[in-house]
């Protein structure tokens, strides 16, 4: 047939040419003469991206003046919107027209509405604001007679629809669920999944329509609930395990060809139908042994009649699936595989680099990462090479088969992936190189090796190699030169002297070369070259640069302390420094009894500076600071030189290690600490568990490459023994005698270069202090309390457990707040009956029967007078229904516990039987750790009683929006299970408690903390005033105000557990300027979003 | 999830455009312009399927016309690439003989179709029959 296709789609110029009517009989029907005739006739016409412009632009204004004329008719409506869809398909823009679109689908005749609708689907996006005009039309459409009018409502909504006019259409489409019409009831399954993609609450009550509808006589309805089922079981597989079996006799149907012929494609029966439930078992048998069982006959059926053609990437990604589990499976392909390698297609090529990466092993390693190499030399997208080095850096360090080989290879990675490559790698050859292995010798060896290898590439001129790499180089040759046992460096320090001069060598390198200077000096420090590069540099003008070389200049001045400074290969020692500075209490005393000003940490004097200049327009100054609270702290400008002046060289000896130990070691940790490397394979092993649907593929695969390999075999030349021997050198130790374990468990490979993990502890711990350390040290010029600033910047590191203390002197809610208890309630209170809006205690009785209405309320007291007695120092919501049907009511509220928040939700059966084994259960939630308190579990609940279920939920990290979801499950006397779900939305503000600190120690806090969010917010008027601001604050956001200075104030709250956060907030007019800073990066946003919210709303 | 579902010429002029995510209009034509270059100048020796970005790109010819899907990660290229010839088998036998100027001059029509077979980037009706059923029952009565 495609074969036609292609004739015809040929012969398409000269049918153009004889300009005559072409196609069937529901072709061409558009004539020439037409509109839309000239303006297809025109765009084939053109030749320029110009002239197209021109067109459609001159169409556009055509089209604008037509369409809001009162005389077009709407059958020249509908050609219009169709000439507008060409506009907007060639990428302009015709928003005039989306109006005309709905109005056209309101009141257009059949072709003409569905035109209409076709033009807002196409037109419109879900959020825009004229789709709410369609919801009328919709509604009018679902309730007509004509079943194509209810079709095209239904495909509408199924395609994009509002959200928040979901209920205005939903009993409509659950009615079309019984409709006669299968494709009514097709439509309207669609347009359920749409809904429960867009909101699945809504849904929620008509999952037990989807089970009808998966057993609908119909195989086009079965399959589109299957849509829905596919999501449903993707977010919670175990709930679905009981339609295993359903799903696997439908397969088995399917399979054996029991679907009528018209759903045949080629002879496959329903191919696409197949796939979407293979995925489905695929889901449901994930890690289920049991539930697996029951799918392998039917699997294995499916295997057997899969006649899909193939592709031979998809035939290289099933056999890498394939190889994880079996690498010995790889040997039957090895012909293809190498076949595949030369291929001129690069993506067929990659595919067979991924395969060859997972079969890689110690013997065959070396041609692998030839081929990766070779691939990468012709590879120009980052993507690309930014993965491949990745990998080839992982198969080196894992399996490299001795260090020439290691080093070259690492050469080779740095020198292409350069500076795109992960900053991983070479943080990580870094450490390799320093931690060093079990063998103390063969440390050395490789050491050594890397140095001359550095060494000579060093020597080749006009080369420019990589930022990263030079900055690679410049530590090696730094921590290591000394392995070659010459008398001076001279000879490396003249490369690194050229390397600095280089205009091309990017500031940061400079650093780390100059810091690779400073370590070779120290071993001989007679050299010309670095008095060239001192005097060079005391006058250069990056001042980092200037900082660096007076360091040097003055540790030469003392070789003995330069020397216990920068020991020979110590890098990964730990050094003992005197933190707290104390050998300056001396020199401070003296300066502030000769009246010298108190040192003020730098951001303090910035804030001073502000407040003196309030009267003009402060934003700019604060947002050059804002961004950084450590900038002051960590420019090493003008500060450090001025602390040179003193002369006391134990102190600039300190500072040299600082900066030194900053230039090796900032790299490889950040900010937050040691980042453990990850295991490189994780990601590729989420996805290893081979699909069902890709086997079924891989069977024929394999078939055709037996095939292919049969004929090679005849055909065998010259060149194919190449590739045969390249084959052997590929494939070797693949066999099942192999010594090296499978694939894919990194772990139990056995590392060429193995870690000694302890050395990484220290060394984090190290890095934090090295981290604080600078901070003092580019401080110590002023005269200041330094014990004041180490305390704090301890502290830091102590948060958790000085606030802890913190907190237990203090109790978290003082009288003030609990005063405020009801607003909070409120607050909370919407936030729980958000979901269903129907369940706030006034209508409670609206819905509820009589008699158990009354039950509940006097339960809810009773209820509510024991959790009292341990709730009552807390503030605890109302109580707010979350679902119920006619046996069991769930209500849940919140208690907001000094610790954690305490979910309590309570079953009031309103049935007069005993309901048995009565479980509640909470889906586990990411972000969220849920406890379930002891004494939950319910085997009976009496006739007409109430039980509680109580957890308590800690969060994991801050957020905005999050959603507790989980069932209940309970049977009756003699009756089946029933399952009822609920979910409940928790804010950031159930889990953020007052904190309770003193002025001092928000001050100091303050100061250690790195992340902050600084912003105005405008306020009404009645806000504007400090008082009531700081009151809707204190009560809204649970704050803790810790002191008010004018018309600035100081708050401070902490996430549970113990994360702080403070906050400083300054009334100007009617705008609040609200600046927050935490330890943790992403409360002060997440807090900043609440405090607006909360501001704007009241 | 099919994101979005292209037919381009060989000129590289867009004949279809279909977005199942919302992309605004000026960034389509540059997706477009960068797409066609990475499938417009592959021979029929080379695969099908293209690694595009964070997804994947299955494309199809016929003849002049190039038809390209943009899929997700978890999508099965190969059912995709045999969708697509069975929506043009249905466009075939909708047109009697597809041509693209039978393409150009309802645009509308094929839209409708598509829209039968691919919903929220789902594929949900490959039966042919089923497929037009609709548009020939509007076709009878807008012609009555």
């Amino acid at each position: 047939m495609s074969d036609i296709v292609e004739k015809t789609l040929t012969a398409l110029p000269g049918l153009f040419l004889q300009n005559q009517s072409v196609g069937g009989p529901a072709g061409v029907k558009a004539s020439f003469s037409s509109r839309l005739g000239g303006l297809v006739r025109g765009i084939t016409a053109l030749t320029s991206k110009h002239e197209e412009e021109k067109l459609i632009q001159q169409e556009l204004s055509n089209l604008k003046a037509t369409v809001s004329a009162p005389a077009t008719t709407l059958k020249m409506m509908k050609e219009c919107m169709v000439r507008l869809i060409y506009c907007e398909m060639l990428g302009y823009d015709a928003s005039f027209g989306y109006i005309h679109a709905i109005k056209l689908a309101q009141q257009g005749n059949l072709l003409e509405k569905r035109v209409g609708y076709l033009a807002v689907s196409l037109f419109l996006h879900e959020n825009h604001e004229l789709l709410l005009l369609l919801v009328n039309t919709v509604v009018k459409d679902l309730q007509s007679t004509n079943l194509v009018e209810v079709c095209m409502a239904l495909t509408i909504v199924s395609q994009i629809f509002p959200r928040e006019m979901i209920p205005a259409v939903l009993p409509l489409i659950e009615d079309k669920l019984q409709h006669s019409k299968e494709i009514i009831r097709r439509k309207a399954v669609l347009a359920l999944y749409k809904f429960h993609l867009i909101a699945p609450n809504q849904v929620q009550h008509i999952h037990i329509k989807f089970r009808k509808a998966l057993c609908d006589r119909d195989v086009g309805v079965m399959a589109a609930s299957l849509h829905i089922y596919f999501r449903m079981i993707k977010e919670n597989p175990s709930g679905y395990k009981d339609l295993t079996g359903s799903f696997v006799t439908i397969l088995k149907q399917v399979v054996g060809g029991k679907l009528p012929v018209d759903f045949n494609y080629h002879s496959v029966p329903a191919p696409w139908l197949q796939i979407q439930l293979l995925r489905i078992l695929g889901l449901l048998g994930k890690d289920d042994q049991r539930t697996s069982e029951l799918m392998y006959d039917v699997l294995d059926e499916s295997l057997r009649r899969a006649e899909l053609n193939h592709n031979v990437t998809y035939g290289l990604k099933a056999l890498t699936y394939v190889i994880q589990q079996d690498p010995t499976l790889a040997l039957q392909h090895q012909m293809t595989i190498i076949e595949c390698l030369d291929h001129p297609d690069p993506i067929i090529k990659r595919e067979t680099l991924e395969l060859l990466y997972r079969i890689t092993n110690a013997q065959n390693i070396t041609v692998i990462v030839q081929k990766m190499l070779e691939y990468l030399h012709q590879s120009k997208e980052e993507y690309i090479i930014v993965n491949l080095v990745g990998k080839i850096a992982e198969l080196a360090e894992k399996y490299a088969p001795d260090n020439a080989w290691f080093i070259q290879t690492m050469n080779a990675v740095f020198s292409v992936g350069g500076d795109v490559m992960h900053p991983d790698i070479p943080n990580n050859f870094m450490r390799l190189l320093a931690e060093g292995f079990d063998d103390e010798t063969e440390d050395q060896q490789l050491r050594l090796y890397a140095v001359q290898s550095y060494l000579t590439l060093l020597d080749v001129e006009n080369v420019f190699y990589p930022q990263k790499f030079l900055q690679v180089m410049s530590w090696v040759l730094g921590e290591y030169y000394y392995l070659l046992d010459k008398d001076t460096p001279e000879e490396v320090l003249t490369k690194l002297y050229k390397l600095l001069m280089n205009a091309s060598v990017s500031s940061e390198t400079k650093a780390w070369l100059i810091a690779a200077v400073t370590k070779l000096t120290s071993q001989a420090h007679s050299s010309n070259i670095v008095e060239r590069l001192i005097q060079e540099f005391t006058i250069s003008l990056d001042t980092c640069m200037r900082q660096h070389a007076f360091e040097l200049k003055h540790l030469r001045e003392n070789v003995e302390l330069m020397k216990s400074l920068l020991p020979v290969d110590k890098s990964c020692e730990d050094m003992v420094v005197d933190a707290s500075l104390s050998f300056l209490d001396g020199f401070v005393a003296e300066e502030l009894s000769q009246g010298a000003a108190p040192y003020k940490p730098h951001h303090q004097r910035q804030e001073e500076k502000l407040s003196q200049e309030k009267v003009l327009n402060f934003e700019p100054y604060g947002l050059s600071f804002s961004s950084s609270g450590f900038t002051g702290r960590q420019s090493p400008a003008g500060i450090s030189l001025g602390s040179d002046i003193s002369g006391n060289s134990a102190e600039t000896g300190l500072k040299e290690t600082n900066g030194l130990k900053l230039e090796g070691i900032k790299k490889l940790w950040g900010k937050e600490g040691y980042l453990p490397k990850k295991e490189g394979k994780t990601g590729d092993e989420t996805e290893a568990p081979p699909v069902p649907q890709e086997s079924i593929i891989m069977e024929t695969v394999d078939q055709t490459l037996i095939k292919k390999d049969q004929c090679q075999v005849l055909t065998q030349s010259k060149e194919e023994k190449e590739k045969q021997l390249l084959a052997s050198s590929l494939f070797v130790g693949l066999g099942s005698e192999s010594t090296v374990n499978l694939l894919g468990k990194a772990d139990t490979v056995s590392h060429k270069f193995r870690r000694k993990s302890k050395i990484k502890e220290t060394k984090s711990g190290e890095t934090t202090s090295a981290h604080n350390r600078t901070c003092f040290h580019f401080s110590s010029s002023s005269n200041a309390t330094y014990e004041d600033d180490y305390y704090l910047d301890t502290l830091q590191d102590r948060g958790d457990k000085e606030l802890n203390k913190l907190s237990l002197n203090s109790g978290l809610l003082d009288s003030e707040s609990l005063t405020e208890l009801p607003s909070v309630e409120k607050l909370s209170s919407c936030k729980l009956s958000s979901s269903p809006s129907l369940f706030t205690d006034n209508s409670m009785e609206g819905f509820q029967p009589s008699q158990s209405t009354a039950l509940s309320v006097a339960n809810e007291t009773s209820l509510a007078a024991s959790l009292l007695e341990e709730t009552s120092e807390h503030m605890h919501s109302d109580l707010v229904e979350v679902c119920h049907n006619e046996t069991i009511s769930l209500s849940s509220f919140k208690i907001w516990k000094d610790d954690c928040l305490f979910m309590v939700w309570s079953v009031s059966n309103k049935s007069g039987l005993e309901l048995e084994s009565a479980d509640l259960e909470i889906a586990p939630a990411e972000n969220f750790k849920i406890t379930e308190q002891p004494g939950c579990r319910l085997p009976i609940i009496e006739a007409e009683s109430i039980k509680t279920f109580q957890y308590s939920v800690q969060v994991e990290k801050p957020f905005t929006e999050g959603n507790l979801s989980g069932f209940i499950n309970y049977q009756m006397m003699d009756t089946h299970s029933v399952q009822l779900e609920f979910s409940v939305n928790l804010s950031l503000l159930d889990f953020i408690r007052p904190l309770k600190i003193s002025t001092e120690n928000f001050g100091k806090l303050w100061l250690s903390f790195a992340n902050d969010v600084k912003q105005n917010i405008k306020v009404s008027e009645s806000q504007a005033a400090l008082p009531s601001a700081l009151k809707t604050l204190q009560q809204k956001l649970r704050l803790h105000v810790v002191e008010i200075i004018g018309n600035e104030g100081l708050l401070a709250c902490q996430l549970l557990p113990s994360i702080p956060c403070l906050l400083h907030f300054r009334v100007h007019g009617d705008v609040l300027a609200l600046w927050f800073r935490s330890s943790c990066s992403t409360l002060p946003d997440c807090l900043l979003y609440q405090c607006q919210k909360v501001m704007e709303g009241s | 999830m099919i994101k979005f579902f292209l037919m381009v010429n060989k000129q590289g002029q867009t004949r279809l455009a279909k977005y199942y995510e919302h992309v605004e209009i000026n960034k389509r034509t540059v997706l477009e312009t960068e797409v066609l270059k990475s499938c417009l100048f592959r021979s029929n020796e080379q695969c099908s399927f293209i690694e595009f970005k964070d997804f994947k790109l299955v494309c199809r010819r016929y003849a002049a016309l190039l038809i390209v899907v943009g899929v997700n990660d978890t999508e099965n290229e190969m059912a995709i690439y045999e969708f697509i010839h069975n929506f043009v088998e249905v466009l075939d036998e909708y047109f009697s003989r597809v041509t693209e100027l039978d393409i150009m001059f309802n645009l509308d029509k094929v839209h409708i179709i598509l829209d039968e077979m691919v919903l929220n980037g789902c594929i949900v009706e490959t039966n042919r029959a089923r497929i037009l059923a609709p548009l020939l029952i509007l076709d009878k009565m807008s012609e009555s």
